[in-house]
């Protein structure tokens, strides 16, 4: 870590060692290519930009995912979680504009004491984070199920929508900046501020040796903890766009854990911790995204996304782990 | 440690999907810019035929009554059924796992709240979508001394058995929604069905839309038989008017999924000239993704469910709304309760179905409904409304 505090700040993001962010800069690159010479038009401002607002959901649950992952666990609970957030939120704002507000706060503590809850029963009650929030996952598909007896009821306003849906019209040169890009780019720079500060060293440290951390004075439970409840956090914003994206659905949120895992492996980022970054897993998304729309414009079906998915796991999971051991 | 999360993680995500979301949705991907494709073994013509003739004929019954209306009825006995009130009704349900059945169960609620001085128990039971729960739903309610049994079926061949093993216990069952392979029911009730619906909206479509153009069909998921009939029904439409299909595609149901698809085929084909669904309940999102697009919205028909017609009227869409009316939710009630008075009964009992148009959208959009309710329950008159129904 202390290379990495010297480095000056240009070579820090783009370090070519393990965990760094190049490997999946080149992948993003050559997509891009592949994307100009089949769509050129996609290239354009609007289009590019409205893709990035779309991408912005999983872009956060990647973040929300990195932390937890960078630390030596997983959160498997977050895509049933953004599935209990919008439906809950259509219940809870009723189409009534007034609740906008309110229901968000709900959904954003709501998210974080998901998380709390998966962190201290990871580390309190030493469940493997596996079990942990694969146990959530069912809860809350259950809970779900229980409380709306298996159809979405409510609906949200238009003021919750627009968040996902609405955008900045007639900005200058870039014509039409989705909301959802503008919220993206504020996380993003909260994750990276964060990664930077005290709490990000920790993080890391905890994730590379939970030992050694804990030897020298680190409050690892502590840390992992807030790990998952920022990756909650992280999945009640993700749910308020998607939510605005595409209205309240029950399957809303399916897969999504999924896809951010496998976001976060691309971005270069060490399955059991301790090695990667923050801008790798948000970067990592979005490769993941610009593929499967270069899939769609190949006309290949969408139906290969899960096994393309399941395949980037595999090939960035052996290839970090051929060059860790080659050390 | 970390190759064996990615293995774990692996066989997770082959148990994501387990959701009836998990039915091959790559299938008709293939058939992307290739028409319409095969037709659908589901497909009879004689059905077909018939269908499309029932869309013309005209019901009897009472004209302010769509539910108590029957097309071309053929009259049943049913004296032997006749017994002295007040009744126990049963009724053994598929599932309230859709908006669709969520309206229509509550329409039946009211039905039997307005027939209360006949009724003196309803008893419902729900199997959740799952054709096992309500084999034995059935089994047990046959020994809970129910006047007449009314089964919602979750599937056709499953439940078969059930219901025939009810009718030679000796009470009368009616049977409607999804039908089962048996004529021992009393009678069967449905609204004409899927090939009307995927008739009407397809017709409409190519005829609204600009010569050559192309088509998006969007279906909710294969091998369901009342959604398999609205495609094929669709496909012949389609392949009379030769209109250029470009994709027909699942959507599970899914708005954010269905956005997904419209927007993939925008950004692949340019424009879009028409859209078909062969359900409503993701219309809406249909709609939007034009409208996020910066696209005009093309011909395109939804269903019945209220947020369409709203943005139907506010966007002034070109669209129709075939219906799978929820109305029909009450029709068993009253058939049950004619069998036990000993009156005829149309067997099958077709119910009309009516198609929400332009020129009729006014008078079935109520702003004061909730966006998932369904605008032909027929429940106006029915005791508590619309509190009930909110």
């Amino acid at each position: 870590m202390q290379t990495v505090q010297r480095a000056p700040m240009p070579l820090r993001i783009l370090r070519s060692r393990a965990g760094g962010v190049l490997p999946i800069l080149a992948i993003l690159a050559v997509l891009l290519v592949l994307v100009a010479v089949r769509q050129p038009d996609f290239l354009a401002p609007p289009s590019l930009l409205s893709f990035l607002g779309r991408s912005a959901p999983i872009i956060l649950l990647a973040a929300g995912q990195y932390f937890v992952i960078v630390s030596g666990e997983f959160d498997l609970s977050v895509g049933s979680l953004v599935t209990a957030q919008v439906v809950v939120a259509a219940r809870l704002i009723d189409s009534d504009p007034s609740r906008t507000w309110p229901v968000v706060a709900v959904l954003l503590v709501g998210g974080a004491f998901v998380g709390l809850v998966n962190g201290l029963v990871t580390t309190r009650l030493r469940v493997p984070s596996f079990i942990t929030t694969l146990g959530m996952f069912l809860i809350l598909v259950g809970a779900v199920y229980l409380w709306s007896d298996g159809a979405p009821k409510g609906g949200l306003s238009e003021e919750f929508r627009r968040f996902g849906r609405r955008a900045f019209e007639d900005v200058p040169v870039l014509g039409r900046v989705p909301y959802a890009l503008v919220v993206l780019l504020v996380v993003a720079a909260l994750a990276v501020l964060l990664m930077r500060s005290d709490f990000g060293r920790t993080l890391v440290a905890v994730g590379d040796n939970p030992r050694t951390a804990e030897l020298s004075g680190v409050p690892v439970w502590r840390t992992r903890t807030i790990a998952f409840v920022l990756s909650g956090l992280a999945a009640a914003v993700a749910a308020i766009l998607l939510g605005g994206y595409s209205g309240v659905s029950f399957q809303a949120g399916a897969g999504l854990e999924f896809g951010a895992i496998t976001a976060v492996v691309l971005g270069g980022v060490a399955l059991g911790g301790g090695r990667g970054s923050v801008v790798g897993a948000m970067l990592g998304a979005l490769t993941l995204e610009l593929l499967f729309t270069l899939m769609n414009f190949y006309g290949v079906s969408g139906a290969l996304r899960s096994t393309v998915q399941g395949a980037i796991i595999l090939i960035a999971v052996a290839v970090s782990g051929l060059r860790f051991s080659s050390r | 440690m970390a190759a064996l999360a990615a293995v774990t993680l692996l066989s997770l995500v082959g148990c994501a999907t387990d959701e009836p979301a998990a039915t091959p949705s790559g299938t008709a991907s293939e058939a992307a810019g290739a028409g319409t494709g095969e037709q659908s073994k589901f497909f009879v013509q004689a059905d077909y035929d018939n269908e499309l003739a029932l869309l013309a004929a005209a019901p009897t019954g009472p004209a302010d009554k769509p539910w108590e209306q029957a097309l071309n009825p053929t009259m049943v006995d049913t004296a032997k059924f006749k017994k002295p009130g007040p009744y126990k009704i049963c009724f053994s349900n598929a599932g309230l796992n859709n908006p669709w059945r969520q309206v229509g169960f509550k329409t039946m609620q009211a039905e039997v709240e307005a027939q209360k001085s006949r009724i003196k128990e309803f008893v419902h039971v729900d199997a959740e979508g799952k054709d096992q729960k309500q084999i034995a739903d059935i089994n047990d309610l046959l020994g809970k001394g129910c006047s007449a049994l009314i089964v919602s079926p979750n599937t056709t061949a499953t439940l078969t058995p059930a219901v025939e093993a009810a009718c030679s216990a000796g009470l009368p069952v009616v049977v409607f929604d999804r039908g089962v392979n048996t004529k021992c029911p009393v009678t069967f009730i449905n609204p004409i069905g899927g090939y009307g619906f995927g008739h009407v909206g397809a017709e409409f479509v190519s005829q609204k839309m600009k010569p050559g153009g192309k088509v998006l069909a969007l279906r909710i998921l294969p091998g369901v038989d009342v959604l398999e009939t609205r495609w094929s029904a669709a496909k012949v439409a389609f392949d009379k008017a030769k209109v250029d299909v470009v994709g027909v595609e699942f959507t599970d149901g899914d708005p954010a999924k269905t956005k997904k698809i419209v927007n993939d085929y925008l950004q692949r084909y340019g424009t879009i000239d028409g859209v078909w669904m062969d359900a409503g309940a993701v219309a809406v999102a249909a709609v939007e993704a034009f409208q996020d697009a910066g696209k005009p919205v093309p011909p395109i028909n939804g269903e019945d469910q209220l947020d369409f017609l709203k943005i139907w009227k506010d966007k002034n869409l070109t669209a129709i709304a075939p219906t799978y009316p929820t109305y029909q939710w009450r029709t068993p009630i009253i058939a049950a309760l004619r069998i036990l008075d000993g009156q005829q009964v149309a067997s099958p009992w077709k119910l009309p179905q009516p198609t929400v148009t332009r020129e009729n959208l006014d008078s079935y959009l109520d702003p004061n409904m909730p966006p998932l309710h369904y605008a032909m329950c027929g429940c106006t008159d029915l005791p508590g409304y619309p509190q009930r129904w909110k």
